[in-house]
């Protein structure tokens, strides 16, 4: 960089963008149930606390099992929307992948909404399983946007060979497509994972009686005393997201090197 | 060679992608252990047809033959054919073995039994001792020896080839070209080459089969296709070949008058019109180098037209001239090999253009 300018201008940035995060940890350190400067002193108490919390506990386990689900389901999803949409012509296809992809525009609020008063309206009682339902519509169209460039990228007369040296349709895909698109089936699941685990909104309307983190957490906010605790969780989670991150990019950054691909910079 | 059995029939092979008419009714054989290229501009339709072959693309009507079996309702993983794409298509998650190998999976050979197939195949196209590397750590060349030896291991009837020259560099090319001679002689087997590259057909094909517009136009060995091409189009595209207007009648007995406009009359044989009768309107060609400059001194064995030397063009082993011949209205061009004591003709030198009609090919 040549002009200081923008050196300035990045850092600044920078610090706007991560500073919040870095008062997670500091306060959940912190020996005040007053979240303020100055800190008063070193303790681990509040991570006691949390761990304690069988109502976190459960939020959490809540939140992880739609989490993983949500994940897999739209990644297979996108899985077959992407391949369909690269690799065949059908009639209506830019209309159906546009019905895809709506969610993606649709406000969260006017989704949740509705399928509140469907799943009401036919008699599906509120459960992760509806919690679930709703993030399948709306991690559907990021799965299937990271997948599409995977198989987009895909060379066909690779699959073409493989036909052509006797493998069966399926064989093909298991041997040849599955393993190439691999990193972009990875980082689907990892980015559906993390929209699911921090969605409020239709955790929040089609819960039921079950609590997930980020509601639970909501709700512990009206609490000043249970604030600190919801700091050591926020310190928890931001490791686990650095932690899964990083994992993910190894994977990606191995992929790349064993295709021998031109690495094309960060992750999705 | 014509007493060899055929491998390959299409029979009125017609392909439709919409209302686009792809392949306009191919009709022709291709014969075992044959050495035969789909020759033609991009677009005319011979990636399909090859493809054809393979069974990734279905034909609208007509029948492909292979070994005397209609393939329709075969599925390309079943086809006694292997193919060697464009772009090689090289598994990049595998090693060169893991490649080589590849069709030999579902043949459950002995961990030894492969290891030695694998190892033949590699040494065949000269990359013994690559087993083990990474396939994206090859170069074009060597994975182009890698698409070939995978191809191969499974000893296929026919081998299609997808322009595989197309993406080397010219050395390269004219190298793999030799090799792939020599592995076609060496294995006996069909090998159809698809090139848009006229020189790289005629070098390597024992038959070409010259493509316009989803049509075969001329199907002939190298040296037919090059000095009696059936029409202009064949003879603009195969090499160069100069065009002169010329009015011409049969004669009794066979064969030709021909009036070329400015150089007179010859008479010359039936087989000198390979596309069949002609009338007014004709043209008849000249490749460069069956016309010569005559130096001082020199006679000229046949004809001999007077002309200015308009266009010189130097190649170290030959010399191109464009020469504008008394008389005849466009320039000609003219290749001379560069000999001692023979020095190249400055631009507006007068000389003389020794000419055969027996060169000579007419066109409709």
């Amino acid at each position: 960089m040549k002009t200081p300018g923008l050196k300035i201008y990045a850092v600044i940035y920078l610090i706007f963008l991560y500073a919040p995060i870095i008062l997670l940890p500091l306060f959940a350190f912190n020996n005040s149930k007053v979240i303020a400067f100055p800190l008063s002193g070193f303790t681990t108490a509040w991570f006691g606390e949390m761990w304690a919390d069988t109502q976190l506990f459960r939020a959490f386990r809540n939140s992880v099992t739609i989490a993983l689900s949500s994940a897999v389901i739209a990644t297979c999803l996108g899985i077959f929307a992407a391949r369909a949409s690269t690799r065949f012509r059908f009639p209506g296809k830019a209309g159906l992948l546009g019905l895809i992809m709506l969610p993606l525009v649709l406000p969260e609020m006017i989704v949740s909404m509705s399928l509140l008063v469907i799943l009401l309206a036919i008699g599906v009682p509120l459960s992760i399983f509806t919690i679930i339902l709703g993030h399948v519509l709306i991690c559907t169209p990021f799965a299937v946007a990271i997948l599409s460039s995977a198989f987009q990228s895909l060379d066909r007369s690779l699959e073409e060979a493989a036909y052509d040296l006797g493998e069966t349709p399926f064989s093909t895909f298991r041997l040849i497509v599955l393993p190439l698109v691999m990193p972009g089936i990875i980082s689907s699941l990892l980015i559906c994972f993390t929209i699911s685990l921090d969605e409020f909104i239709i955790a929040y309307f089609l819960g039921g009686n079950e609590t997930v983190l980020s509601v639970y957490i909501y709700g512990q906010f009206r609490f000043p005393a249970k604030v600190p605790a919801i700091m050591a969780l926020g310190t928890v989670l931001v490791c686990i997201s650095i932690i899964l991150l990083s994992t993910a990019e190894f994977f990606r950054r191995r992929g790349i090197a064993k295709t021998g691909a031109k690495d094309t910079g960060g992750f999705l | 060679m014509s007493e060899k059995p055929t491998m390959i029939e299409f029979r009125d092979v017609q392909k439709y992608y919409g209302d686009y008419h792809a392949l306009r009714g191919i009709n022709a054989s291709i014969r075992a252990g044959e050495f035969f290229s789909l020759l033609g501009p991009s677009g005319c339709g011979k990636t399909t047809l090859l493809r054809t072959i393979a069974g990734f693309e279905e034909i609208s009507s007509g029948a492909v033959l292979i070994d005397g079996k209609d393939a329709a309702h075969i599925p390309p993983n079943k086809r006694p054919t292997n193919m060697v794409f464009q772009s090689y298509a090289i598994f990049p998650h595998l090693t060169v073995e893991e490649n080589v190998g590849f069709g030999l999976r579902r043949a459950n050979l002995s961990k030894d039994e492969l290891a030695r197939r694998v190892g033949e195949a590699l040494e065949m196209v000269g990359l013994k001792g690559f087993g083990k590397r990474a396939a994206h750590a090859l170069s074009g060349g060597q994975r182009q020896r890698v698409a070939l030896a995978r191809a191969l291991i499974l000893k296929p009837k026919v081998l299609l080839l997808d322009e595989p020259l197309s993406a080397l560099d010219k050395k390269m090319r004219e190298q793999m070209q030799v090799e792939l001679i020599r592995l076609q002689r060496q294995v006996g087997i069909t090998f159809i080459l698809v090139t848009h590259d006229q020189e790289e057909a005629l070098v390597m094909s024992d038959r070409i089969a010259v493509m316009f517009e989803g049509q075969i136009a001329q199907l002939d060995d190298p040296e037919t296709l090059y000095r009696r091409p059936k029409s202009r189009q064949v003879a603009d595209f195969i090499g160069t070949m100069n065009f002169l207007p010329a009015e011409a009648k049969e004669i009794a007995g066979g064969g030709f008058e021909v009036a070329v406009a400015g150089l007179g009359t010859c008479a010359i044989p039936a087989d000198q019109a390979p596309g069949g009768p002609t009338g007014k309107g004709a043209s008849v060609g000249f490749r460069p180098e069956t016309l010569t400059i005559l130096y001082e001194g020199q006679q000229a064995t046949d004809r001999e037209t007077p002309g200015t030397v308009v266009e010189v063009v130097y190649y170290g082993d030959m010399t191109y001239y464009d020469v504008k011949l008394d008389g005849v209205a466009e320039p000609v061009r003219l290749s001379m090999r560069n000999v001692p004591g023979r020095p190249v003709l400055d631009i507006g030198t007068r000389t003389r253009v020794a000419w055969s009609p027996s060169a000579l090919v007419l066109f409709r």
